[in-house]
């Protein structure tokens, strides 16, 4: 690659990451400034309503159970897209339209609709089969699907997904092998975003759990934040940085990826 | 055994949490008080209905398009650095988390920034420039546009980052052989392989921001200038107006809309193909 | 399979209580009752009923914030009287959305045990209430309940207009509203088509303008002459709004509008002395509630001296104010804070809100756009 590539490249990456950081991190700033304000204009700033967040009991077991809820919802994902999507694209083409607009139909619905419809069948599910929280997942299952198909889709698109499966099955391997150890390694970069994108999704989920009163992590967040206008900015701000840092634990989860030359090449 | 056995635990699975729902909610469109009937149908030809959809479906193309370009920038920016380095670890975690931020934090994120007391406000006041000099446009559809944007343009790093991982740097090094530049490579051989891709995730966009609606009802709670808003108010109006049959009767027209779409997107991606080769 | 079980463990638990109540004689009789009783003599006394509400232990309320009315103290001082555990749902929900809620949640253990609703809504679905007339039924106006206690009026305040008074010049009239140190700062606590906060403030703004309770319009015409002046933000008004300053100007209930108070010291509320809009919230028990006799427990609460006393601290006015003052268990000093109100208040009934949203349905949003 040229030196004048090279340097184009690097100022154009420069100037986006700082156009874009600001255009991010500002919002969080201001939203930050807010929460330390004290009681009146002329008050010292003050961390109150940060440690208010520290002394709430209700939100530790809100706080599991969305984990708990993250980690079915992504294993779900995992468990039932990814291979449904290799094997779609694999051997039933011409079903790919109608998975994608299958994918597209939770986002369509809003989510206050989708509860009226989803009362019924948690009515019943709730009666003989089970109450807790965790049923959510079922449901959240459905609402990542738009995210983690187009992720995985994206994924898949870049790689040669026929000529691996020809090669592995000529090699002898069944089908698990070829899905698990063949073709789901090359997309590990999707594999890896559409589990993000999915822990994320149940992570920041409000209206369905509040709507079926189920006391989720948010839900737990609306309801500290009446107590006080600094407090419900301060647990918002909190809430995002929980939610970041888990994402950057769960991104060392993937393997690093060996490249036979590195994109800046490109 | 069949080959389409393979797929039916999706199909089932989908069946039973996203079309059953789905028809229920769809099935109450056709049924009021007296049984079956297309009444729920009759609010669609209100002044204020129309505008609601097609300010919707504006606002969604707005957003969309400008969350997936400068959203593909910014991935083609995290794409040329070190695939294993910490950096990108954090702006896709960063994503992650702000594609699903939304709703009233969001909109006080905003108004804390750019609002009439706003931090950025204030400080071009004081600079000499009233940026609200001709109304407070924060509160209409430009300023939700840039509001969405916040969400769609992580959310459209998440989804194409993939893709351009998957560019390889033997096509650049196979153009530049044939005599090609910067300008060849990208329009006949990275852009016609990025495209379907490319208008995916715009899809995805649009959709998201089509039924989005936590932000904007807290930043612009009266009149119900979108669909989504259109829809919670039947749903959930407390002085009596609330009727469960005309919001299904709404939501089955968004989810005609985004039908409709869909298959503007196929359409358009069969022309982009052809168009590119 | 499942039914054989179940019928076989009933049949169980029936013999056993035959056995109980054939041994112990008198006392306690079971939570089965406490579902249809009528009133908590129908359970067997107030102990009774305190006893049935502990062993259920647990108690479903909804759109119940802590900073309304001061609900916080009246579900903290409840937990720690009976030992019940509560659980808070959906707190910014709409009266709907707990209609909603009930009839979603149907039988399962998280449907709401109690209601606490607008008129309009509360009025659309007594089928799902279940009557019960509490032990100071009495003190109630007849107006105020309905006869065999399926709903009842609990607490409640007169419109008013909050705001900041380091942010804004004083407000002694609606017309200030319209000058120029208001600028994009005035907000409802709501949208009027949806909120009924809402059509209640531009129903206020109407009686100040001209208008009645059988006229909005005015309410409405005024909303449209805030909009033209740019005075009207359409923001939702919340805490951390009116504490940042975006929204240092709020068409609220007085009693809502105090909690603002908290966030910010310079706060003070407004009634125009010529627009005296008053409504009261209205309190049911589920037909259905998972935990009938703690969700009956509750409205005992409530609407005892201690829990009334409590909803006057939060500045909002009990039902039960004036057999309170006669009898003197009133809470003066928080009586004394109430804001002043100087003249006859006005009650929408039933037609005139309806004509009220009919005419908003057709109107606001062109008004307001």
């Amino acid at each position: 690659m040229s030196r004048n590539r090279r340097l184009r490249l690097q100022i154009f990456r420069v100037v986006v990451f700082l156009v874009v950081g600001a255009f991010f991190l500002v919002p969080i700033g201001a939203m930050f400034e807010f929460s330390t304000r004290g009681v009146t204009e002329d008050a010292p700033r003050t961390l109150n309503a940060w440690l208010t967040i520290a002394q709430t009991p209700d939100l530790v077991a809100a706080i599991l159970a969305s984990l708990g809820l993250a980690v079915l919802t992504s294993l779900g994902m995992l468990v039932l897209l990814v291979p449904t999507m290799i094997w779609v694209r694999l051997r039933l083409p011409h079903l790919s339209r109608v998975i994608e607009f299958l994918c597209l139909l939770p986002l369509t619905i809003p989510a206050i609709v989708l509860v009226a419809g989803l009362a019924p069948i948690y009515l019943w599910m709730n009666l003989n089969i089970n109450d807790s929280i965790l049923t959510l997942a079922f449901v959240y299952l459905i609402l990542v699907l738009p995210y983690a198909y187009r992720a995985l889709y994206t994924g898949l698109g870049a790689i040669d997904v026929k000529t691996l499966a020809e090669a592995a099955r000529s090699l002898g391997a069944n089908w698990g092998t070829v899905m698990l150890r063949v073709i789901a390694p090359n997309m590990s970069v999707a594999i890896l975003n559409a589990c993000l994108l999915s822990v994320a999704v149940v992570l920041g989920e409000f209206t369905i759990a509040n709507l079926l009163n189920y006391v989720n992590l948010q839900v737990a967040i609306a309801l500290l934040g009446r107590a006080n206008a600094t407090v419900s900015i301060a647990v918002a701000v909190a809430s995002l940085l929980f939610a970041f840092i888990l994402l950057v634990i769960l991104s060392f989860a993937g393997r690093s990826r060996a490249r036979v030359a590195r994109l800046e090449e490109v | 055994m069949p080959q389409w056995i393979a797929a039916t635990p999706f199909f089932l699975y989908v069946g039973i949490f996203l079309l059953l729902p789905t028809a229920i909610v769809v099935g109450g469109a056709f049924i009021d008080s007296n049984g079956l009937s297309l009444s729920n149908f009759s609010t669609m030809n209100q002044r204020f209905v129309i505008n609601a959809f097609i300010n919707s479906v504006v606002l969604s193309l707005a957003t969309a398009i400008i969350g997936a370009v400068f959203g593909a920038l910014l991935a083609y920016a995290v794409a040329t650095g070190n695939p294993n380095g910490v950096f990108r670890r954090l702006v896709s975690s960063a994503c992650g988390v702000l594609a699903q931020f939304g709703g009233v934090t969001l909109a006080f994120a905003f108004i804390a920034t750019l609002g009439s007391a706003g931090l950025i406000t204030l400080w071009l006041k004081q600079h000499g420039m009233n940026i609200y000099a001709n109304g407070v446009w924060l509160y209409q559809l430009r300023g939700i546009v840039l509001v969405y944007t916040y969400f769609q343009i992580p959310l459209m790093v998440l989804v194409f980052l993939p893709a351009l991982d998957g560019i390889r740097p033997q096509w650049r090094e196979a153009t530049e052989s044939l005599g090609g530049g910067t300008w060849h490579y990208w329009r006949y051989v990275a852009g016609p392989l990025l495209a379907p891709a490319f208008l995916g995730s715009t899809l995805l966009l649009f959709a998201n921001a089509f039924s989005a609606y936590a932000t904007i009802a807290a930043l612009v709670n009266q009149g119900s200038i979108v669909a989504s808003l259109l829809i919670a108010n039947t749903l959930t109006s407390e002085v009596g107006l609330a009727n469960p049959g005309i919001a299904s009767a709404f939501a089955l027209v968004m989810v005609v809309i985004v039908a409709v779409i869909m298959v503007l997107y196929t359409v358009l991606q069969r022309r982009t193909a052809k168009w590119l080769q | 399979m499942k039914v054989e079980a179940a019928i076989k463990r009933l049949g169980l638990l029936a013999g056993a209580l035959v056995l109980l109540t054939a041994c112990g004689g008198g006392g306690t009789t079971s939570t089965v009752n406490a579902a249809t009783a009528k009133s908590a003599a129908d359970v067997g006394g107030m102990d009774a009923l305190i006893a049935a509400a502990k062993k259920e232990g647990k108690l479903n309320i909804i759109a119940t914030p802590p900073d309304w009315a001061n609900y916080g103290a009246i579900i903290d001082s409840f937990k720690a009287k009976y030992g019940i555990s509560i659980d808070s749902a959906n707190p910014n929900g709409s009266s709907q959305d707990e209609i909603n809620a009930v009839k979603q949640l149907g039988k399962t253990s998280r449907a709401p045990d109690v209601l606490d609703m607008g008129k309009a809504v509360t009025l659309a679905n007594t089928e799902l209430y279940a009557p019960y007339k509490v032990q100071t039924w009495n003190d109630i106006p007849e107006s105020q309940k309905e006869s065999t206690g399926l709903y009842v009026q609990d607490y409640g305040g007169y419109m008013s207009i909050g705001y900041d008074s380091a942010k804004v010049p004083a407000v002694t009239s609606l017309q200030d509203l319209l000058g120029s140190g208001f600028r994009g700062k005035v907000a409802l606590n709501g949208d009027p088509t949806k909120a009924n906060a809402a059509l209640n403030g531009v129903m206020m703004a109407s009686l100040a303008n001209g208008g009645s309770a059988d006229d909005i319009s005015k309410g409405v015409d005024f909303f449209h002459q805030l909009k033209a002046r740019g005075n009207f933000t359409p923001v939702q008004a919340t805490t951390a709004t009116v504490k940042q300053g975006q929204t240092p100007v709020v068409f609220d209930w007085d009693y809502l509008s105090a909690s603002h108070g908290t966030d910010v010291p310079t706060w003070k509320i407004f009634t125009p002395s010529n627009a005296i809009l008053g409504d009261y919230y209205n309190a049911a028990i589920n037909k259905n509630a998972p935990h009938p006799a703690a969700a009956r427990l509750w409205e005992e609460y409530v609407f005892s001296d201690a829990g009334q006393n409590f909803w006057l601290k939060g500045l909002a006015r009990p039902v039960r104010m004036a057999a309170m003052q006669s009898s003197g268990k009133i809470d003066a000093a928080a009586a004394a804070k109430l804001p002043p109100v100087n003249g006859k208040p006005v009650f929408l009934t039933g037609d005139q809100a309806t004509k009220a949203k009919e005419y908003l349905a057709s109107h606001w949003a062109q008004a307001i756009g």
